[in-house]
């Protein structure tokens, strides 16, 4: 079994628009230095939109849910909106749990 | 995924069942071992073969567990985490993860979802949720100033 190392992003910005994929792992260990950097993007591009795509993530944990809600909660003091893309049936057990789901938008292609 | 019925394994009848293997890992309270840590778990209990599902329970439940060593029971230090995988026979993973850490003040509370002590670092409070539903049973015995046991049960079910 590999270990894998945490979890990278790429990002696009375009019309106002972020989009953020995270890639990997998210858990305590790789959120930490994450939520930093996509805070950087945030308060640099001051988007009116973002994006976070979840379809490339292997794990998470409730770790990410605090990134998922801090990154939200951020984004809307700047009077931005927020929402999740493509999160995986794993992804969304825990989402669900939280009870998230009532509150933040997701965007499903319906694949 | 698998209600909670009466059926379901207590800690009473694993302890009752004979261990058919087992593994010890210790290791320092470094979050870089949160991954580490629930690899090897999973790995382990993959000889009972279970479904990626219950494999990725165990996964999860182990993550939060040992990230609750780490922020938590080893707040401003770094501790051991002993963690103990025993599968027992009835295709019964029991994973006991200990620390000597801080111990929890009141379990009950602790196991409230979105309670946390530690808002301001964006910890969701949903950690003990998270083993509570992904494993067949989580039993939390601590003490203050002496340290935490996190005692996951689960069951694979199978293919």
């Amino acid at each position: 079994m590999i270990i894998k190392k945490g979890c990278n992003f790429e990002s696009e910005y375009e019309d106002g628009t972020l989009r953020v994929s995270l890639i990997g792992e998210i858990d305590h260990h790789s959120a930490v230095s994450v939520r930093t950097a996509i805070d950087e993007k945030i308060y640099s591009l001051r988007p009116r939109k973002m994006i976070m795509d979840l379809s490339k993530i292997d794990f998470m944990d409730s770790s990410g849910l605090g990134l998922i809600m801090g990154r939200y909660a951020l984004i809307g003091k700047l009077g931005g909106d927020f929402c999740i893309s493509e999160p995986s049936d794993r992804v969304m057990r825990v989402f669900e749990l939280s009870g998230l789901g009532r509150i933040i938008k997701i965007e499903k292609s319906g694949k | 995924m698998k209600t909670k019925t009466e059926k379901s394994v207590t800690i009473k009848d694993v302890s009752s069942k004979k261990t058919v293997n087992e593994i010890k890992i210790k290791l320092p309270s470094l979050s870089v071992n949160e991954g580490v840590a629930r690899a090897v778990c999973a790995a382990f209990c993959a000889q009972l073969d279970p479904t990626s599902t219950e494999i990725a329970d165990v996964k999860c439940a182990v993550s939060e567990a040992v990230t609750n060593c780490i922020v938590h029971a080893y707040k401003d230090t770094v501790g051991i985490i002993y963690i103990t995988v025993r599968l027992c026979e009835g295709r019964i993973a029991r994973i006991d993860i200990r620390d000597r850490g801080c111990g929890i003040e009141d379990v009950t509370l602790a196991r409230q979802p979105l309670f946390t002590t530690d808002a301001e670092n964006e910890r969701s409070g949903m950690g003990f949720t998270v083993m509570e539903s992904f494993c067949d049973r989580v039993k939390v015995t601590s003490k203050s100033g002496v340290g935490t046991t996190v005692t996951l049960i689960k069951q694979f079910a199978g293919k």
